[in-house]
């Protein structure tokens, strides 16, 4: 029913649409190979549905005019070196009207450099850490919550469950998990957690054994940290391997990914803090709902949708908002509307911060807690577990 | 059990793999002067071919890798006539390129087929638990494979007439010839050979940990540490340098963040070059 | 006299070219693809001297370029130096680096020097990723404010480029100059025949360590300079071994031991990576395209192009050098 009036939605925009056409084109570097591809993919595919959905109903609709999106993209190999080289073509040559960033922090602050000198509007998604909001940007608005949010919510969970845990922190050396687990430790410990092991691992390891047995040596109960998609899945799976005594165990972002199911029983129990889940239950102001988001996402795509297709989806959905309140694509009005922004979609509440030492900088969204479990049924399901009011499942402690 | 013997336990294991996958540059090396840096794609592909059979068959992963070996010795033979038989004899420039242009190529080709995304090989046997330790069977399973293989080969090299072939070949080639030993064909079979334990070693390393076709670059350059320590040409020898390689591993990471161990296995690497140019196991012969 | 050779006034017109090409219509696209070839030149040429002149074949040749960057981007971002100032100190640093290493390695010969290129770079790069002043892994970041001495970002990158041209065109007139001098000729010596040239009297110990830390120095200013206009600086970009590679690969495209090949090699390669990667269709297969013309290349033509140039037009020996 809801997907029947989802389609009565979209149809209805259509048939309000103008026949005066015009485009806009945004553009953004996708990590099309490279070790970043599964995450950077996953945010593609939310911004491509978000395109095509807009272009079916008939373009965004500002001042009289309505506009089609399309895209200029390419390929940035995971790699910063040719990310200011394509940057600069897709605002020179492809006359990109607004920009998307490409995936992770690192790529996104090179990016940055550029469209800031361009004086292009450039929203950005798959970039939580902090940083580059604090150079002095203008044109930057962020739509992750900050990278300090991540793990401070898994403490809390942890605080509420077992405030003795010894903890340790085994994390990924690049710029986003550093940025998560520097506050996180000072937190654990201000919290009055015993940190008894941190160690921060070369982006491509693939042999962690070296690691966890110092966390076994370590007699550590709770392990935070992890990276991104290729290092989190390697150490989670070699964690069940040498079958080490944890209680419970938070990655960043791999455990997002809907792939994360393909690990079986190592993958039970593993938390991951999330920009998004599909449970999530915010009233749409705009847009789609979580509901109808989630079904034409796996209507199109064959897999349920991650927090990176949810958060490229919702860049799209604010910048539309954006455009509309501005009545057109000028740069300066449609900042000015980001600027003034404070809006909840399916992806929650989103709000920049105007302060200028830190514009740009995503103050409105919160950051989830999701842990894989076995249903009933026994199929391995991620269930929102933190917030204790969203919840959509008791956090299983310890896991085994 | 305390952690250090375990962590060496764990070192001693991989490095067994390392030591196989360095058997194939040294072999290669040895017999024909050529640094093969065709060596660590054939390794992603010995990964992929083990994740396809696999996925295929959904049998012991341990007993794929005999068809894996002759898939590895047809490959070896097409690349050898593509980028190898030409390039011998000439200037090291020539060979490093021509075997690095075949590296970019199933590289290229790796990526648009399989993306550059992660891929396992679901296959687990019991571990082996001591106290709080427990030493996966997949590393058990593969140090051993490693270890038969390296045998099987060295008896082929020291009993059957192709394997003192190639042993006269790499002793002196010219001699060798005088002999009636067809060179060419020689150096065509241990490359073929070098090759099937590139993919063999691949293949063990699927089963440990994920992979993607990017990921034979990093066994490559242990692979080169392995082999100068072993000393150029010893493939028997670089399998115990890797298994020493392993332990060192295991024996430094306990006191120190793993990721200074890079650091101190390639400046080891350099220094062992600069001062044993022969390898610390490599006879001083002038 | 290197005033009467005509190569010189090619290099200085090609210079005069990559400055007035994006400034006629302030194209700032052109500039971010020229930028790039000027950095292909650079280190090609560079590598060029030791492969090319000496016959060492130097596998970790962008570890100059990195290391540059790193003390590069730390004097003018943290210590907030003067961009110029920078980048020549990082200049000198890595060449007296490269001196005391070369002192080393270069005892070794052939595949051994080759393979203790790529030790050198692995070590240096798991160094510098532990270096807490660095910033470890996560490497450094410019802060906008970095770029107010020079005018603001965007003249801050207009500036970038011009210097960058700039050790393009020395780049270029010191492998001229080196090539018909005394010392390139022992250079010579030493690629033909090492142990000959050591009973005719070239110091080949002095001469190798002379030529590994001068083929360091440039490299290292535009590591520096692209760095900084690049706005970060992480380990996993600035010793990126396959970049490395490449730089062979676009010496042997356009003809080792030659000061125009290097040049050439080095434009053609970066054009053709940028063009494949940005064509829709030929994006997936820009490794495939690049292997299979290498394996070409090394095949049909080992001098490469002007090696090429050189059979069909004997004479051009004596413009192209």
């Amino acid at each position: 029913m809801k997907r029947v009036i989802f389609i009565a939605f979209l149809l209805s925009l259509s048939f309000a649409a103008t026949s005066s056409a015009q485009t806009i084109t945004v553009g953004f570097t996708v990590s099309r190979t490279g070790a970043l591809n599964v995450d950077s993919l996953e945010q593609y595919r939310g911004f491509e549905l978000w395109r095509d959905t807009v272009n079916a109903a008939g373009g965004i609709k500002a001042g009289g005019k309505s506009y089609m999106v399309q895209f200029a993209s390419y390929d940035d190999e995971s790699n910063s070196k040719r990310v200011q080289q394509l940057y600069t073509r897709m605002i020179l040559e492809d006359k990109a009207d607004f920009l998307f960033s490409p995936y992770s922090s690192s790529l996104t602050a090179t990016a940055a450099i550029v469209t800031e000198q361009y004086e292009k509007i450039m929203l950005t998604t798959g970039a939580a850490e902090e940083k580059t909001y604090k150079l002095g940007n203008q044109y930057l608005f962020q739509m992750f919550a900050p990278a300090t949010q991540y793990l401070t919510a898994a403490l809390d969970a942890l605080k509420a469950r077992d405030p003795k845990a010894t903890v340790a922190f085994v994390y990924e050396d690049a710029s986003f998990s550093v940025a998560v687990v520097t506050p996180a430790k000072a937190y654990a410990q201000q919290l009055g957690f015993n940190v008894v092991f941190a160690e921060a691992y070369a982006p491509n390891t693939t042999d962690f054994s070296a690691i966890i047995d110092k966390v076994i040596a370590s007699k550590a109960t709770v392990l935070l940290g992890g990276g991104h998609y290729a290092d989190g899945s390697t150490l989670a799976r070699q964690l069940y391997g040498h079958k080490v005594p944890l209680k419970m165990v938070a990655l960043l972002v791999a455990p997002d990914s809907p792939q994360w199911s393909e690990l079986g029983d190592a993958a039970v129990g593993v938390i991951v803090p999330s920009q998004w889940e599909p449970q999530s239950t915010f009233k749409a102001q705009y847009g789609p709902s979580g509901a109808d988001f989630g079904k034409a996402y796996s209507a199109k795509y064959n897999a349920p949708p991650s927090y990176e297709s949810a958060g490229g989806y919702a860049s799209g959905l604010i910048l539309q908002h954006a455009i509309e309140q501005a009545g057109g694509t000028d740069t300066a009005k449609v900042a000015a509307a980001l600027n003034s922004t404070d809006l909840t979609t399916f992806y929650g509440r989103s709000k920049f911060s105007t302060v200028a030492s830190e514009h740009g900088l995503q103050v409105g969204h919160t950051i989830f807690l999701a842990q894989w479990q076995n249903d009933k049924s026994g199929a391995l399901v991620k269930q929102v577990v933190w917030p204790l009011a969203g919840k959509s499942a008791d956090l299983k402690y310890p896991i085994r | 059990m305390s952690g250090i013997l375990a962590s060496m336990i764990d070192g001693l294991l991989i490095g067994s793999v390392y030591g196989l996958a360095a058997m194939g540059l040294s072999l290669i090396w040895g017999v024909m002067d050529v640094i093969n840096l065709t060596h660590g794609s054939m390794i992603a592909l010995g990964m992929f071919g083990m994740y396809l059979l696999f996925s295929a068959t959904a049998s012991n992963a341990y007993f794929l890798l005999a068809p894996l070996i002759v898939v590895g010795l047809v490959l070896g033979i097409i690349v050898y006539w593509l980028a190898v038989n030409w390039v011998v004899d000439r200037p090291i420039l020539m060979s490093l390129l021509s075997t690095f242009a075949v590296n970019m190529v199933v590289i290229g080709l790796g990526t648009a087929i399989w993306s550059t995304s992660p891929y396992n090989v679901n296959f687990s046997v019991p571990g082996i638990t001591v106290g709080e330790y427990t030493f996966t069977g997949n590393h058990i399973a593969a140090a051993s494979s490693a270890v038969v293989i390296a045998l099987l080969l060295e008896l082929f090299l020291r009993r059957t007439r192709a394997g003192k072939a190639i042993r006269a070949v790499a002793d002196n080639r010219a001699a060798a010839e005088l002999m009636g030993i067809s060179s060419t064909r020689v150096l065509m079979v241990a490359f073929a050979i070098g090759i099937a334990l590139a993919m063999a070693s691949g293949a063990l390393v699927s089963t440990l940990f994920p992979f993607t076709i990017l990921s034979g670059a990093g066994y490559q350059l242990k692979s080169f540490v392995v082999t100068v320590l072993a000393g150029l040409g010893k493939p028997f020898g670089a399998l115990i340098a890797g298994v020493l390689l392993g332990l060192l591993e295991g024996a430094v990471s306990p006191f120190i963040a793993v990721s200074w161990i890079p650091l101190i296995e390639f400046g080891l690497f350099v220094v062992v070059l600069i001062a044993f140019p022969r390898g610390i196991f490599g006879k001083a012969t002038a | 006299m290197i005033l009467r050779r005509p190569l010189l006034w090619l290099i200085l017109a090609l210079a005069a070219l990559f400055v007035w090409l994006p400034l006629r219509n302030h194209d700032v696209a052109l500039r971010e693809d020229l930028i790039l070839v000027a950095v292909a030149i650079i280190l090609t040429s560079n590598l060029n001297l030791m492969i090319g002149y000496t016959g060492y074949v130097n596998f970790g040749h962008i570890v100059f370029y990195g290391l540059g960057g790193y003390v590069g981007l730390y004097l003018a971002t943290v210590l907030n130096w003067n961009l110029i100032v920078a980048a020549l100190i990082a200049g000198v640093t890595v060449s007296v680096l490269a001196l005391l290493f070369g002192l080393g390695i270069l005892r070794l010969r052939g595949a051994y020097f080759a393979l203790a290129t790529i030790g050198v770079l692995v070590a240096v790069q798991a160094f510098v990723a532990n270096f807490e002043p660095w910033g470890r892994s996560t490497g450094m970041y410019v802060s906008f404010a970095s770029y107010a001495p020079l005018g603001g970002a965007r003249r801050a990158l207009w500036i970038t480029y011009y210097l960058i041209i700039g050790v393009m065109a020395l780049s270029l007139v010191l492998s001229l100059g080196i090539r018909r001098s005394k010392f390139g000729l022992g250079l010579f010596a030493i690629r033909e025949d090492e142990d000959a040239a050591i009973v005719l009297g070239v110091n080949a110990t002095v001469y190798k360590a002379i030529i590994y830390s001068v083929s360091a120095f440039l490299p290292a200013v535009a590591g520096a300079l692209m760095f900084f206009k690049n706005g970060m600086i992480d380990p996993s970009i600035a010793f990126e071994y396959m970049l490395s590679l490449e730089g062979i690969v676009m010496l042997m495209l356009g003809g080792q031991g030659t000061v125009a090949g290097s040049a050439l090699g080095g434009a053609l390669y970066e054009r053709l990576r940028s063009y494949l990667l940005t064509s829709p269709r030929l994006s997936e297969f820009h490794l495939v395209i690049a292997g299979a013309l290498l394996l070409l290349v090394v095949r049909l033509a080992p001098g490469g192009l002007i090696g090429w140039l050189y059979r069909l037009v004997p004479r051009s020996r004596e413009v192209v050098e």
